[in-house]
Formats: C-alpha cells, structure tokens, sequence
C-alpha cells in the first residue's frame, strides 16, 4: 500500500516578491524587468555562484526557487528526484534565439543562448549545484496539473526511486508573465501531498 | 593595440555575462579558461562567433581556439593579424 506523503515546505516567487511556505521573505520595488529582479533575488539569497549570470532566466528562476527550499529545509538525503512543469517551455530563450537567425546576412546564434533552448535545462543546474543525480523529468501542461504531480511525485517515493521529490511549476513567457511554485515532497511534514492541498498552495500564487 | 585590448574585456565581459568582473579585474596575461577568468567550452564557442560577428574573422577549425584565446594579449594579437 502507497504511504501517505507530505509538503516538507513551499515556495513561490511571482510579481517580484519571493515567498517561503506562504511568508514573504523579499520583495523588489526597485526593478522593473525580470532579469533586474532575479539578479536582486540572487543578492537577496546571499548567493556567490558565477554561473547563475549565464542562465536564461527560466533556469534563474527555478534555481532560486530552488536555493530558497534547500537554504530553508533540513533535508538528510541527496536522493531527490526533480519533477518540474510549466505551460511556455523555454519559449522566452527560443524567442532570443530565432531572433539571432531570422536574417541570412546576420546569422549569428549564440551557443550560450542555444543551449538554454529547452526547459529541462533549469533542472540540470539545480542538479549540479546540488549534486543531486538522481531522477529527474520536465512537462509541458496548458495550466499546472496537480493531479499528475501527485501521482508522479507519489510513484517516485513509493517505488523507492527518490527519498524526496522537488517538485513544482516554473514558467517564464515574458518580462511580466512568470511565476515559480516549488516545493518539497517527503515522507515526513505536516501538510499532505494531495491534488486539493497542490491546488491551494499553488493558487495562493 | 591598447585599446583593441580594452575593447574585448568589455566584449567578453558583456558577452559571456561575466558579472563578477571589471575590466580593471582582466590583466592582459590572465588566461581566460582555468584559473584565470573561468571559462567554459560554451564560452569557447562563444568567442569563435565574437571573432566572426565582430571582427570577420573566421575560424575553420575550432582547435586554433586554443592558441587563440589563451589571453587578452593573444587574442588581440591574431585579431590585428587576421581582421578584415
């Protein structure tokens, strides 16, 4: 019989605030574009990682969502698997990139801009910033479904591939339209993983 | 030269979004991939299109890359060398 599992913790950023486990623990007045936003929000989290600069900002902001459940939740495992969704893909950084091939006699595609053309991207940095190798999975969905992130996050603990499961929703069309809900499943917590408790943490958001 | 020289640490710095650094930070010897500025294969890539967009220059066979971008000084050497 499947156990019954739990939301260690959560964390959402959206509108240039960041949130964990509902409390606003940042908010951005001063930025007024995505990028300026996620660079304060790196700042904010105290973080000293080169490499953050170099990423689209879909992979930015589910690596801060990211830093925000790690830097807050005493975990004792490396065995968490990723399971992230999201309805625009990597649509922003596919845009950037048809726009350096769309003349023939300024052809120019950026391999740093190319490499970021799929959303799964996001995951692998978190991976190895955390050096987490273990199952991962990234899915397109029209809205967020939390019907089949319960099931998949459930199936993963109980089959005993991941000892926890970061799952969530991270999005980024445009510099307005964006949003991170991330949070961690696990074995022991005090809020159920369940579609309607999914539902209502995510539409808090 | 000098100002060749200038000119590609902003390039590289705007380029391959190296927040970290100046240009007052990038000596004209430091090496740019190890040690130095930390540079990755992307980044290598990177630069083979800089040279091309910004300078003419292409480089047919990516191993050249690696005498090429050793420092700000090489890298400047062969632009005066091969710009159009």
């Amino acid at each position: 019989m499947n156990k019954v599992l739990y939301i260690k913790s959560h964390c959402k950023i959206k509108n240039n605030e960041l949130f964990f486990n509902n409390k606003s623990i940042f908010k951005d007045n001063e930025s007024t574009d995505l990028k300026s936003f996620l660079k304060s929000s790196y700042k904010f989290l105290n973080l000293k990682y080169g490499k953050f600069f170099k990423m689209d900002s879909l992979s930015k902001l589910s690596f801060l969502a990211s830093e925000i459940i790690f830097q807050n939740t005493k975990i004792d495992t490396k065995n968490i698997a990723i399971v992230f969704s999201n309805n625009a893909s990597s649509l922003e950084t596919d845009r950037k990139h048809q726009k350096s091939i769309n003349k023939i006699d300024d052809y120019f595609p950026s391999p740093a801009i190319f490499v970021y053309t799929l959303p799964n991207i996001g995951i692998g940095e978190v991976s190895i910033r955390h050096q987490l190798k273990s199952e991962n999975a990234f899915f397109v969905f029209n809205k967020y479904n939390a019907d089949f992130h319960t099931v998949y996050e459930n199936s993963l603990i109980n089959s005993a591939k991941a000892d926890a499961v970061l799952g969530g929703w991270t999005n980024v069309d445009n510099d307005t339209n964006y949003e991170a809900f991330v949070y961690l499943v696990s074995k022991k917590g005090t809020i159920e993983h369940n579609k309607k408790k999914l539902n209502k943490l995510y539409k808090k958001l | 030269m000098s100002e060749l020289k200038q000119e590609l640490k902003a390039k590289i710095i705007e380029n391959l979004n190296l927040e970290d650094f100046s240009v007052e930070d990038i000596a004209d010897n430091d090496p740019l991939f190890g040690d130095g500025l930390g540079l990755d294969s992307i980044d290598a890539l990177e630069l083979i299109v800089m040279l091309d967009k910004d300078y003419g220059i292409k480089i047919a066979d990516p191993k050249q890359g690696k005498d090429i971008f050793v420092s700000i000084d090489t890298m400047a050497k062969f632009i005066e060398e091969n710009k159009k």
